[in-house]
């Protein structure tokens, strides 16, 4: 426990956060720092992925692809990925930005599978039949689309890209191995100088700063939960009550893909 | 390759740890969570709290729960010991929900039928409601089995004599061909494990013909069937 309290009192001592200090500190500046990367390489890896998986998801094209990729990236060792690239990219690039190139290009790398499956698997998700319904009423492909799967499938959408952010940022905190910043810097150096306190006041930050994100990203999550969509329903009951229904097949559907798009590394 | 074949005593040796230090959370991991997942699903009142848990567990980043377990555990920070408890940690927070789902998704009608006939819940539980959670469960299992053994590797920060090794002595070295023949044999494990637990599927389900040997992800596709 005595740990625990001096790792506080590190992490509410006003010295810490002085700016100019030396690196790792000022303490602030690394939470922005993490932050920082982890907003460029989800967006980055949105860009990428989303229409894609929209677009595998609407035509139902490369679905087998999605699976595949999907399924192989979740064995890929992040600590592998991050050193590959930094060794690859370091033979091109100055040595001070190899660090964040790299770092970035792997980050990207492991936020795709999850964006994509989220994106494919929320398009999935949308019943059949209010498509269909689009279709009858004389809508393009695009305004089916746009008006009515990634409305409906904006839940799963944004599960996509919170499990992609949570990823992001436990890997930001590895990527301090090869000399990124972030908070992963705080317990790097930490580990260096065995300061304990270092240690658990980086890691008790990382921990706070990912269930802070994951929150907010939760909140999102449920708030463009549409009433009275598939994926508002309760689960629990509607599986048990109606368990030879499709109501109840189709919920279990959708929350196995929910599951789908989570994996942890 | 020369390196591979010089060194091959070594990677082998790596591999192996690497794969011992995979099973263990992968096999706690799941016993936990099967209790636990099943007590969520038999009592409402722990469901939320247990899968609420679950994923702020699934919140820690791996890096800072290696270096706080020595702390609560009490044990050397290079100790193995605390990557087989965060790996485990993990493992259950991926597999609690699944459980838990898999459970709920059991027909109310084999439910009542068993206990129509006086099974208790002990029989009831290893004759009815675990085989047919089964496919879901081995899904749940294949997801964890293929992530554990990824994030082994970042145990190597610590000291972990694992694959990860490779990766963090390569890079000091400059040696990419290092890095690259461990992402290899890292996922040789994995495809090892996952192949192991297909079968272990196919052996105690034989009445369950979907599971692929080949995709990773085929529940997506059994899924769409509906």
């Amino acid at each position: 426990m005595q740990f625990f309290l001096d790792a506080l009192r590190w992490l509410t001592d006003p010295a810490n956060y002085v700016a100019g200090s030396v690196s790792p500190l000022p303490i602030q500046d690394r939470v922005a720092e993490h932050l920082w990367y982890t907003f460029v390489s989800v967006l980055i890896a949105t860009l990428i992925a989303l229409p894609l998986g929209l677009f595998i998801g609407h035509t139902g094209r490369g679905r087998q692809f999605v699976i595949g990729f999907t399924g192989a990236m979740r064995a890929l060792p992040t600590l592998g990925l991050l050193m590959a690239l930094f060794l690859i990219v370091g033979s091109t690039v100055p040595f001070t930005q190899a660090a964040f190139v790299a770092s970035i290009i792997a980050l990207v790398i492991l936020a795709i599978p999850s964006i994509l499956a989220g994106g494919y698997a929320g398009v999935e998700s949308v019943d059949p039949q209010t498509v269909d319904s689009g279709r009858a009423i004389g809508m393009t492909e695009m305004q089916i689309l746009l008006r009515i799967e990634i409305p409906l499938s904006l839940p799963l959408i944004i599960a996509g890209i919170r499990a992609a952010t949570l990823q992001v940022i436990a890997t930001t905190v590895i990527a301090s191995y090869i000399s990124l910043g972030g908070l992963g810097a705080i317990i790097a150096s930490g580990i260096g100088l065995y300061d304990n306190e270092r240690i658990l006041g980086g890691a008790i930050l990382v921990t706070v700063l990912a269930l802070v994100v994951d929150g907010f990203l939760a909140i999102l999550q449920r708030l463009t939960t549409i009433r009275g969509s598939s994926q508002a329903l309760p689960k629990k009951q509607n599986v048990r009550r109606r368990s030879h229904g499709s109501t109840a097949v189709a919920v279990k559907a959708v929350d196995e893909r929910k599951e789908y798009v989570q994996s942890k590394k | 390759m020369s390196w591979l074949f010089d060194n091959f005593d070594l990677v082998a040796e790596l591999t192996l740890n690497h794969a011992a230090l995979s099973f263990t959370p992968i096999f706690l991991g799941f016993v936990i969570a099967l209790v636990l997942g099943w007590t969520a699903n038999r009592w409402l009142l722990f469901r939320s709290w247990i899968i609420a848990g679950g994923s702020i567990l699934y919140t820690i980043p791996s890096l800072p729960l290696f270096v706080i377990l020595p702390y609560i555990l009490g044990t050397r920070i290079t100790d193995e010991r605390n990557i087989i408890v965060a790996l485990t940690i993990y493992a259950l927070a991926i597999l609690i929900r699944t459980v838990a789902e898999a459970f709920a998704a059991v027909p109310t009608d084999a439910i009542e039928a068993s206990r129509a006939i006086g099974y208790s819940s002990w029989n009831r539980f290893w004759h009815v409601e675990f085989p047919l959670a089964g496919p879901v469960l081995l899904a749940g299992l294949r997801v964890v089995s293929a992530s554990t053994i990824a994030l082994v590797s970042v145990g190597a920060i610590i000291g972990s004599a694992n694959l990860g090794y490779l990766f963090t002595n390569g890079k000091q070295r400059d040696f990419l061909e290092m890095i690259l023949i461990g992402i290899g044999a890292s996922f040789l494990i994995a495809l090892v494990f996952d192949i192991l637990l297909v079968l272990l599927g196919r052996l105690l389900m034989p009445w369950n013909k979907r599971t692929s040997l080949i995709t990773n992800g085929r529940r997506i596709l059994s899924s769409k069937g509906a």
